[in-house]
C-alpha cells in the first residue's frame, strides 16, 4: 500500500466533514445547537455544483455554496433566535428543507460534469520527494480547511471577540447583563457555521465525487455533528476527529482493495468505537466541555 | 430524513394522479431503494414503471415511493401502500425480501412482486434478471482493456446476485487476459456516491485501471473519468459518460415484465411465479461499445452476447473450481439455477473472503 496516495486520499475524504464540523463547533460554542448541518451541506453541494457548471469556475462555485448555505442557516437563526422556536426541531426541519430544496434545484444538473478544480502547485514544497505529493499537491480548499481550524482556534483563544462568543455560549444571561448582544453574536456564528457546511458540501460535489446526485452527502453532516462532541468542542479535537473518520474509512477501502485479510466489519466500526471510548473517558472525568448555554433558548428579560 | 422527502414526493405524485382517480381501476405500487433519478438501478425501475403506465394509460393508477430504506421502514411503507388499496406492489430491492413476505402474509388479497429475491408465497412472485450474463461481457472487456492486469470491483452486499456478478466478471476477464487479478471492495450500501467514489479511488490507488461497479450511482464513472481509467454503466446505460470512461453497460429493462404482470392483474390471471430472464428475453441489455476497444475484442464480445442470447453459451461453464480449489463444474458442465440462486462462494482465482 502506497502511503503517499493513502494520505492524499485521506485528506480529500476528511475535508468535507472537517469544514462542516469546524463551523458547527463555532455555532455550538456560541450556545446554539444547529442539527441542520446535513441540510446545509447538501444545499452547498447543489449550489456549488450549479454555479460552477454555469460559470465554469469552481472557485465561484465554492463562494456561492458558502453564501447560499449561510443564507439558509440564517432562516434557522431567525426562527430560533428571534421567534424562539425549539432548536432541535428547527435544526431537523432545516435538514429536511435542505434535502428537498437541493433535489428541486439539482434536477436540471443530473448527469452534468463539473469543471475540475486545479491542484495548487506550491513552488518548492511540491517538489519534495514523498512529502510533496502527499501533503502539498492538493486543491486550495484542503488548505483552506486547515487554515480555518487554526484561525478558529486563534480566534477563540486570543481575541476579544472570541472571548465574547464563548461568554455568550457559556452563560447568555450574564453575557447579556454585561451588555453583549447575545442574539447578534449567535446570528453571526450561525451564518459562519452555514458557510462552512456549504463549503464542505460543495467539496463533495465538486472534488470528491465530482458530480451532482440527489442525497449525495449521505449523512456526512451527522458525522460532523458527532465529531464536535467527540472533540469536546476544541478545534484541534475537530481536526483529529475529522481525519480519524476520513482516515479509517479510506484505509478500510484500501485494505480491501489491496486484498488484506483484516475483517471489514472491525475496521468499519472502529471510528464509532473510538468515539464511544472517548465519550466515556470524558464523562468519567466529569468535564465534557459542552458550552453551558448549549441549546437553551435566550429571551432578554429587560 | 429521507423518509420525509419520499413522503412529500409520494404526496405530490398522488396529487398528480388524483385527476385520473377512479374506484375500480387497479392500483399498482412501486417501492424504490434510492431516489428515482439516481442514474442507475432505481431510475431504471422507475422508467420501466412509467413505460408500463404509458402502456395502460388511465386503465391503472400508479403510486410510487422512493428512497425507502431496507428493513423496518420498508415494512411500514408497504403496509401503508396495501392499506391505501394497492392491488399489486413491486418491491424493487433485495433487502425488501423479508418485509415483503411479512406484509404479504397480512394482506392475502394484495399481490406482491419482489425483485432479485428468492422467497415466494401464494401472493408473492419473485423476478430477477440474469445480470451475470451481462457481467460476462463487461468482465471480458475489463480483462481485455486492463494494462496493469488488475481490475477492481465495487460490491454492495454479500448476496448471491452480487457474488455471481463478481465470479462471472472474473471468469471472463481471465478468458481475455490469463494474468488478470480482481480486487473486490465491499461498501455495504447500494447508494452512497461519496463512498462509491472513495472506493473507486482506493481501487485506483491499489493499481486497478478498470473498475466494475455493482452499486447504483454514476459516482464511480465520474472518478474514473478524472483518472483516465475505464468503467461500465450499471443498471442503466449511463450514456453521459460515453465514449470514455464508460466502455459499455448492463441495462436492465423491466418494462415488458411490468406490462405483462399488470395485464395479468387486470385479467385476473395473476399467479405467483419465479421469473429469471437474461439477455435472450431482453431483460438484460448490453449498451453500445464505446471508447478505444480493439475491433477483435468487440467482435468477440458481440459473438459472446449472441451465443448467450441464443442459449449456446452459459457464462458458468466448466471446468471451474471453487476458491478453495475444490472442483465445482466438470469440463463442459453448466451451473444449475439452484446453485446460482444461492451462490455463496468465489471461484478459483478470486482473492479475499466474502463478508458475513
Amino acid at each position: 500500500m502506497d502511503p503517499v496516495l493513502l494520505v492524499a486520499s485521506i485528506m480529500v475524504s476528511a475535508t468535507p466533514i472537517l469544514l462542516a464540523a469546524i463551523g458547527e463547533m463555532v455555532v455550538e460554542k456560541s450556545g446554539v445547537l444547529n442539527l441542520g448541518v446535513e441540510g446545509m451541506m447538501i444545499v452547498g453541494a447543489v449550489m456549488g455544483f450549479a454555479i460552477a457548471v454555469t460559470t465554469g469556475s469552481p472557485v465561484l462555485g465554492f463562494l456561492g455554496a458558502a453564501v447560499a448555505s449561510a443564507v439558509l442557516s440564517l432562516s434557522f437563526g431567525l426562527l430560533t433566535q428571534y421567534l424562539l422556536s425549539n432548536q432541535v426541531a428547527t435544526g431537523l426541519g432545516l435538514t429536511l428543507v435542505g434535502l428537498g430544496l437541493s433535489a428541486l434545484i439539482g434536477s436540471n444538473y443530473e448527469g452534468q460534469r463539473a469543471p475540475s478544480l486545479a491542484k495548487l502547485d506550491i513552488p518548492g514544497l511540491g517538489g519534495i520527494p514523498v512529502l510533496g505529493p502527499m501533503l502539498f499537491a492538493h486543491d486550495f480548499v484542503v488548505y483552506l480547511s486547515l487554515a480555518l481550524v487554526a484561525a478558529v482556534w486563534a480566534f477563540l483563544k486570543y481575541t476579544r471577540a472570541g472571548l465574547i462568543l464563548r461568554a455568550v455560549g457559556e452563560d447568555h444571561e450574564s453575557a447579556h447583563a454585561l451588555g453583549y448582544k447575545v442574539v447578534r453574536v449567535r446570528m453571526l456564528a450561525i451564518a459562519f457555521g452555514g458557510a462552512c457546511a456549504g463549503l464542505g458540501g460543495a467539496y463533495v460535489s465538486l472534488v470528491r465525487v465530482p458530480q451532482w446526485t440527489e442525497g449525495m452527502t449521505a449523512g456526512a453532516g451527522w458525522i460532523a455533528l458527532a465529531i464536535v462532541v467527540f472533540a469536546s468542542w476544541r478545534p484541534l479535537g475537530v481536526l483529529i476527529g475529522a481525519y480519524l473518520f476520513g482516515g479509517v474509512s479510506v484505509i478500510q477501502l484500501n485494505l480491501q482493495a489491496a486484498g488484506t485479510t483484516v475483517p471489514v466489519e472491525l475496521l468499519s466500526m472502529s471510528p464509532y468505537l473510538i468515539t464511544i471510548i472517548v465519550l466515556v473517558i470524558i464523562s468519567a472525568r466529569g468535564a465534557h466541555g459542552a458550552p453551558g448555554s448549549l441549546g437553551r433558548p435566550f429571551h432578554a428579560a429587560s | 430524513m429521507k423518509r420525509r422527502t419520499l413522503l412529500a414526493s409520494a404526496a405530490a405524485l398522488s396529487l398528480a394522479a388524483g385527476a385520473a382517480f377512479a374506484q375500480d381501476v387497479p392500483k399498482i405500487g412501486f417501492v424504490y431503494v434510492g431516489p428515482v433519478n439516481d442514474g442507475g438501478w432505481s431510475q431504471h425501475h422507475h422508467e420501466s414503471a412509467m413505460k408500463m403506465k404509458e402502456h395502460f394509460g388511465d386503465a391503472i393508477e400508479l403510486i410510487e415511493q422512493e428512497s425507502v430504506p431496507e428493513g423496518a421502514d420498508a415494512e411500514r411503507v408497504l403496509t401503508q401502500m396495501a392499506l391505501s388499496g394497492a392491488d399489486l406492489i413491486f418491491t424493487t430491492s433485495f433487502g425488501y425480501m423479508d418485509p415483503t413476505i411479512n406484509v404479504a402474509a397480512k394482506f392475502p388479497d394484495v399481490k406482491f412482486e419482489h425483485a432479485t429475491g428468492y422467497k415466494t408465497a401464494e401472493n408473492v412472485s419473485v423476478y430477477s434478471a440474469r445480470f451475470y450474463e451481462g457481467r460476462a461481457i463487461t468482465g471480458y472487456l475489463a480483462g481485455a482493456m486492463t494494462e496493469t492486469n488488475k481490475i477492481g470491483y465495487i460490491a454492495s452486499f454479500p448476496i448471491p446476485e452480487v457474488i455471481r456478478g463478481i465470479n462471472s466478471s472474473y471468469i471472463h476477464a481471465k478468458q481475455a487476459n490469463p494474468d488478470v487479478e480482481i480486487a473486490v471492495v465491499w461498501i455495504s450500501t447500494w447508494f452512497d456516491p461519496a463512498k462509491e467514489a472513495d472506493a473507486t479511488q482506493a481501487l485506483l490507488d491499489q493499481g486497478a485501471d478498470v473498475v466494475l461497479a455493482h452499486t447504483d450511482s454514476t459516482a464511480p464513472l465520474a472518478v474514473l473519468e478524472k483518472a483516465g481509467a475505464y468503467g461500465f454503466g450499471q443498471a442503466a446505460d449511463m450514456a453521459e459518460y460515453k465514449p470514455e470512461p464508460r466502455l459499455s453497460s448492463i441495462i436492465d429493462d423491466w418494462a415488458p415484465y411490468y406490462i405483462e404482470r399488470v395485464q395479468a392483474v387486470i385479467d385476473g390471471s395473476w399467479e405467483s411465479v419465479n421469473t429469471w430472464d437474461g439477455i435472450g428475453a431482453g431483460m438484460v441489455g448490453i449498451g453500445e461499445f464505446t471508447g478505444p476497444i480493439p475491433d477483435d475484442v468487440v467482435a468477440t464480445v458481440t459473438q459472446m452476447k449472441e451465443d448467450i442470447a441464443a442459449g449456446d453459451y452459459h457464462p458458468f461453464t466448466g471446468p471451474l473450481n471453487k476458491q478453495d480449489g475444490s472442483a465445482w463444474l466438470a469440463e463442459g458442465e453448466v451451473a444449475d439455477d439452484g446453485t446460482l440462486a444461492g451462490m455463496d462462494f468465489y471461484v478459483e482465482g478470486v482473492t479475499g473472503s466474502i463478508p458475513n
